[in-house]
């Protein structure tokens, strides 16, 4: 190759670098385009509003740990929603076998369960997030009684308001049954307070 | 059967209906013939090169074909680095980040490139919404361009006869983009915005929770760069956790496809290549070695993780399930598919944490990226790793039968043993002396967060994975430090570039070969025996290498897991 055609094939790359950088941005920019003007709701981040108060996202975990709240999983990042993140312990930690440990321990405590009790995984193992938005339903079950008892609502009607929110497999196959305790805790409130009236 | 069984037949099903027709489909594009986009794309292509004044039929000898690959990604790590430096004085960064650290750029800047997607920073900590979208997402564009134009060119070696030239780099790279990449992440984007994968410029929200006061919630432009970040096989996500942040990955549903979409073009590439070579058994031979080792370990991880940690149970865990690290609304054995194909298709994206598997499943992940990404592998590259490992089999199996090897009708000779003895073994090497330095040096074993034989395999994980251009972690180990910022950028330019040079190389030599007609004497490629001996060569140059080192993290571990020990 002589020098002029170096000197040509330099030039195609920076101009090809720049063109395909512009083209490039343009992707986000149509992506966003299209998703905010045909789906408002989740290209917002699916926020939920309750009289005008932005009380959190559907898809992003929050901590409720009053005994009157349905308890989320623990999350290793404290729910923090601008920093997930995992716990990052390995199957041999001993730092782990010792927060679950405490954790299985509390949540036999709080709920009224014997002392060999078995707890579904979920309540005692840290999400990969730190912002998981669901529980099994076990876990969510198993809290009925205690939430019921605090808000001083009949256990059934708490059981079916549970059962209620539980969201089956996606196209009856995919992933795993769940509920979403921010919805399912809002709706908890709601039945408080109408249940007062 | 379970749900869960089902829905891993499907998808591999799915995947295989889907492989065959876009390995057709990028076999035509690369040839120039009508494809049902052409009439849409092909004035907007022909526009393309007429304002760079890139003449589309002017081919490059191999040398000037990696030149050309060399100088733009160059001038691509250059643009990345300021970019990031810069982003404090630049638009679209609503939370007014400052500039990223040096060595934190330098190896993001390579980390994109090279198409690792390897993050050593927490994403909406640390860069712009301009960061994100003009530097990470467009390199997720370009590396994955790279590497299919890279096959591609390796491929020509193998039809073309008596020519010093193996096609034209631009010309592949703007094909790459615009006929492969761009309208399948604009169906995969929309699709992920339609589940709930968030999508705007906006600044961060502030929530006032019912419980816990206020919670600061991340946003910004995820579902564009979510989609090409599997469809090139990058995996660089936008939030810190990747795809376990439920803005990232919120349904079964986006978790499935982004399954599919990490395996697709790296999956359609063998049939790419039977389609280019004119003899379709040959790619079905090269697809059918790698599902057999993907079936293989995806089989031995999910064993491993469905029988659940014996410590956990007994601490009243129900079943001792490993929930720890993963999401309620996936479970076990979507995480496991995920983690298995993320790990062989050198994607990098996860929707659990790593770190937190248990052992053997660990070990199989590690397997999956110390043998160099082979298994469907990163898009182009992956298939290039296999045609290395072909070639060696071809070199053994010729000792054998005492005849001179040949493979998809060239003869191989010394020179294209050596190159991909080079494209194979340099990548480890590096792996293993780097793992070396980190064990032996403070600035290495500083960065652990597990002790015992996991933190061996969080050090081996890490430059396991930049090695292989793979860029998942252990993530427990803290990576945003000089010392590792500065090896694993070097692990990622050797893993790329040893790969990628090399195999310009051999097709630059092949291509100047003639073809030699199939004989009685030829080892048929299209036979399930050249399978059989592929898939040896591969384990057997794995288990050699790594056996131990897998030894002393992983088996370990998972001995002493049975035993109750703790660390």
């Amino acid at each position: 190759m002589n020098k002029n055609e170096i000197i040509r094939e330099a030039k195609t790359c920076v101009l090809l670098f720049a063109l395909v950088c512009l083209l490039s941005l343009a992707f986000p920019f149509f992506v966003t385009f299209v998703a905010e003007n045909t789906m408002p709701y989740q290209a917002h981040g699916s926020l939920i509003y309750i009289n005008g108060t932005l009380v959190g996202s559907e898809l992003i975990g929050q901590n409720f740990s009053s005994p009157g709240y349905f308890h989320s999983r623990p999350s290793a990042v404290d729910y923090n929603g601008s920093n997930s993140g995992g716990s990052n312990l390995g199957p041999t930690s001993a730092k782990l076998m010792e927060e679950v440990r405490q954790r299985v321990e509390k949540v036999r405590q709080e709920n009224n369960l014997s002392a060999n009790a078995t707890v579904p995984a979920d309540l005692v193992l840290a999400s990969g997030s730190g912002l998981d938005p669901d529980i099994s339903p076990a876990s969510a079950l198993l809290q009925v009684q205690r939430v019921a008892k605090v808000r001083g609502l009949s256990e059934s009607k708490v059981k079916t308001l549970v059962e209620e929110r539980i969201e089956g497999l996606q196209f009856g196959l995919f992933g795993q049954e769940r509920v979403n305790v921010l919805k399912l805790n809002i709706a908890l409130d709601e039945l408080a307070r109408g249940s007062k009236r | 059967m379970s749900p869960e069984f089902v829905y891993v037949a499907l998808l591999l099903g799915v995947l295989l209906v889907l492989a065959v027709p876009t390995g057709r489909y990028i076999a035509k594009v690369f040839s120039g013939e009508r494809t049902p986009l052409t009439p849409l794309l092909r004035p907007i292509e022909k526009r393309f090169y007429s304002l760079l004044g890139i003449d589309e039929n002017k081919e490059m000898s191999w040398k000037t074909y990696a030149s050309a690959l060399i100088a733009f990604n160059i001038l691509s790590v250059i643009a990345v680095f300021l970019l990031q430096e810069a982003q404090g004085w630049l638009p679209l960064n609503p939370q007014g980040f400052g500039p990223v650290r040096w060595d934190t750029a330098v190896n993001t800047a390579i980390s994109f490139v090279t198409n690792t997607n390897w993050q050593a920073y927490s994403g909406e900590q640390t860069m712009s919404y301009l960061t994100q979208m003009l530097g990470l997402t467009v390199q997720n564009f370009l590396s994955g361009a790279v590497g299919i134009a890279a096959a591609i060119a390796v491929i020509r070696g193998f039809i073309r006869k008596n020519t010093a030239t193996i096609g034209n780099f631009w010309v592949d790279l703007t094909r790459s983009v615009l006929y492969l990449l761009l309208p399948l992440a604009i169906i995969w984007a929309l699709v992920f915005a339609s589940q709930g994968v968030v999508q705007t410029l906006g600044p961060y929200v502030a929530a006032q929770t019912p419980d816990s006061g206020e919670q600061l919630i991340a946003v910004g432009p995820t579902a564009s760069q979510d989609a090409i970040k599997f469809l090139g096989t990058n995996g660089g996500g936008f939030f810190n956790v990747n795809s376990a942040h439920p803005f990232e990955n919120p349904t079964p549903l986006t978790d499935s496809l982004q399954v599919l979409g990490m395996l697709l073009i790296a999956a359609s590439l063998p049939f790419a290549l039977g389609a280019m070579l004119k003899n379709r058994g040959q790619g079905r031979a090269i697809f059918a070695s790698m599902m057999v080792l993907y079936l293989a370990g995806l089989g031995v991880a999910l064993w491993s993780e469905t029988n659940g940690n014996p410590l956990l149970d007994h601490l009243g865990v129900a079943g001792g399930i490993n929930l720890e690290g993963k999401e309620t609304r996936f479970g076990i054995v979507p995480t496991v598919l995920f983690a298995e194909s993320t790990t062989v298709t050198s994607d990098g994206g996860v929707d659990g944490m790593h770190d937190s598997f248990l052992p053997l499943t660990g070990l199989v992940l590690l397997f999956n990226m110390a043998i160099g990404e082979v298994i469907f592998g990163g898009v182009g590259v992956g298939l290039i790793g296999m045609i290395f490992y072909a070639i060696m089999t071809m070199f053994i199996a010729g000792l054998m039968i005492g005849r001179t090897p040949e493979l998809f009708g060239k003869k191989l000779e010394p020179s294209e043993m050596i190159m991909a003895v080079i494209g194979l073994l340099a990548p480890s090497v590096t792996l293993l002396l780097l793992a070396t330095l980190a064990v032996v040096l403070p600035a290495g074993l500083f960065s652990l967060n597990n002790a015992g034989p996991h933190g061996l395999s969080e050090i081996i994980y890490a430059f396991a994975s930049a090695c292989g251009n793979n860029g998942s972690a252990f993530a427990g180990l803290n990576a945003n430090t000089i010392f590792y910022n500065m090896t694993t950028a070097l692990g990622m330019l050797v893993g790329r570039f040893a790969t990628i040079l090399p195999a310009l190389a051999i097709a630059g030599s092949l291509a100047q070969k003639k073809i030699v007609p199939f004989s009685a004497a030829t080892l048929p490629v299209a036979h399930p025996l050249f399978v059989v001996m592929l898939v040896g060569t591969v384990i057997i140059v794995g288990a050699l290498t790594f056996f131990p080192v897998f030894v002393l993290g992983p088996i370990l571990e998972h001995m002493l897991l049975g035993a109750g020990r703790t660390f």
